[in-house]
């Protein structure tokens, strides 16, 4: 496989009740899903299933006891908060103390383009909603990953990968990819340390937040590769790899890059392409780090053998083994066009990063962030701790088509886009058609108050006629799309019928 | 921002050149520093008020 991949992103947004510093996010947070459910006639909410979650297994091989885990690492138990099924396939709920939208899964890069950005339109919605009930008070939501004060939330991608990889395969080529991955999707900070107490610009906002290689934590000493093993797939024949390093992005061309480009090195570790020539980092977090805090992109870092490159060379290599992978393959790429605007992208934008990188304030997150706030610091002759460029940092973010900065910068024509509005307005209530993401959103959409209870891979009917609820698996994600299925919406005019038709019973 | 233009190395055409660059950039510059004030201007007219406050108020809890 190619960029095409099994692949979708969950956002946790960052919240405000306007006003209000001391509200409760929590109380907040289930407003924004609430009063989007109540809207979209999903109040005979679906809970979600439980069943085939398992945040405590590693993939390394062992399980977490629920001892020895910290309280913030049990997602499993539902706390009683907001967390509903769209008919989008995607999952709306609440995570800790943020919103949190996870898209259905998708099969190419541009499709988790679309299918996030569509879930922009889903909070901003909640949000104002939410303020339409008496007695609450305006709530901002932020797509990004920290608050500058020590605290960071996350932007996670997944990716469906072959179960028979060693993992210590994965760790060993993912981490320098990983590690100067933030020169092509950075999201860009104001303020370096993760409480923000040094005062200065930022290509990433996770990087400092990263504390060790590999582990399975997602909340505390977070890693560059993370380890939950929870395929919410056949688990003998996959594995998701959960990437937490990664930034909330808003520009399309960052988001597609970001996914495109993580997409091919991974088919690279499959098909054992990256073996007989690899880079190996001698301190993966500090690289991490200091790639980060260098918006000249001249920063080296050190390999395990003891030469010094930039995080464009790193790129670079990872770019070139790409192409030579791709040319391997030839015509058995399932999706060869996409494969091509990555490939012509990422060189694209490598090339332009390195002669001048404002040449990419139209594509990277980061360099539009810093453009923006290079124009104020010269013409308001402003230093880094100015609160002015911490706020313009903050709003770059927020989601409110007139207050948020990269929503301005976007209609103003200084951002290219690669999805249009019209695509993403369609994917805020349609599924993708490829995945079993169909099966799920359609099942939202037909037949809501029939379905006792979903999850990834699973659609729970509460059917008249049955004592018992009745679980329909769905442990294959490329089953339960239009292809296979459509055809039986169409001819089933209740639940009960389409589980007739599925079960043959 | 603007990306380096190739200069001419042959000598005679060079002053000629020169001159018409710095025109071309000249312009290019009023003309990407008018461009620059206006998107500077508009957001200045969205940026929440009292920036000081409201970034320090922005508080969050962890999560994943």
């Amino acid at each position: 496989m190619t960029v095409r991949r099994i692949q979708g992103s969950e956002v946790e947004y960052g919240i405000a009740v306007q006003g209000q510093p001391q509200a409760n996010p929590m109380i907040a947070a289930t407003h924004v899903v609430n009063a989007y459910a109540a809207a979209h006639g999903l109040t005979r909410r679906a809970q979600w299933d439980y069943e085939e979650e398992s945040p405590l297994r590693d993939a390394r091989g062992f399980d977490l006891s629920r001892e020895a885990a910290d309280p913030s690492q049990l997602t499993d138990e539902d706390l009683g908060l907001a967390n509903i099924i769209l008919t989008n396939g995607a999952r709306l709920y609440v995570d800790h103390a943020h919103p949190e939208y996870s898209s259905p899964e998708v099969t190419t890069p541009l499709d988790v383009v679309r299918w996030e950005r569509a879930g922009e339109h889903v909070m901003r919605r909640g949000a104002e909603l939410a303020a339409q009930i008496s007695g609450v008070a305006p709530i901002m939501l932020y797509k990004n990953n920290v608050d500058n004060k020590g605290a960071s939330y996350g932007s996670h991608e997944n990716y469906l990968m072959r179960r028979d990889v060693p993992f210590v395969q994965i760790i060993r080529h993912l981490t320098p990819f990983f590690a100067s991955r933030a020169i092509i999707c950075g999201a860009g900070r104001v303020g370096q340390q993760q409480d923000g107490s040094v005062h200065a610009f930022q290509l990433s906002q996770r990087a400092d937040y990263l504390e060790e290689q590999v582990g399975l934590e997602t909340t505390l000493k977070r890693p560059i590769i993370n380890t939950r093993d929870e395929p919410h797939a056949d688990p003998k024949k996959y594995r998701r790899l959960h990437v937490i390093v990664g930034d909330a992005n808003l520009a399309d061309v960052s988001i597609f890059l970001k996914h495109g480009t993580t997409s091919l090195v991974l088919a690279m570790i499959e098909d054992e392409f990256l073996v007989d020539e690899e880079v190996e980092l001698a301190d993966p977090v500090a690289a991490v780090h200091t790639i980060s805090h260098d918006p000249t992109l001249r920063a080296t870092v050190e390999l395990a053998d003891g030469r010094r490159l930039t995080a464009l060379d790193l790129q670079w290599f990872y770019l070139e083994k790409a192409r030579a992978y791709v040319d391997k393959l030839g015509d058995d790429d399932p999706e060869p066009e996409q494969t091509t605007a990555v490939l012509d992208r990422w060189e694209s934008v490598l090339t332009r990063l390195g002669r001048d990188p404002f040449a990419c304030s139209r594509e990277i997150d980061w360099v539009a962030k810093l453009s923006l706030l290079e124009q104020y610091r010269e013409r308001d002759g402003l230093e880094w701790d100015h609160a002015k460029l911490h706020l313009v940092d903050l709003q770059y973010h927020d989601i409110r088509r007139d207050k948020g900065l990269f929503y301005r910068l976007e209609r103003a024509g200084r951002i290219e886009r690669l999805v249009d509005d019209a695509a993403i307005e369609s994917a805020v209530t349609a599924p993708p058609r490829d995945t079993r993401a169909y099966f799920r959103g359609r099942c939202l959409e037909r037949f809501s108050s029939s379905v006792a209870a979903a999850s990834w891979d699973s659609v729970i009917f509460d059917l008249p006629g049955h004592d018992s609820l009745q679980r329909v698996p769905m442990m294959e994600p490329l089953r339960g799309t239009a292809e296979h299925v459509e055809t039986l919406f169409e001819n089933s005019r209740d639940a009960g019928e389409l589980f007739r038709a599925i079960t043959g019973g | 921002m603007a990306e380096h233009q190739h200069k001419s190395t042959r000598k005679s055409a060079e002053e000629t050149d020169e001159v018409a660059e710095t025109t071309v950039d000249a312009e290019r510059k009023e003309k990407l520093d008018d461009d620059v004030d206006s998107i500077l201007d508009e957001i200045d007219d969205v940026l929440e008020e009292n920036a000081e406050e409201f970034v320090r108020s922005f508080v969050q809890k962890g999560g994943e």
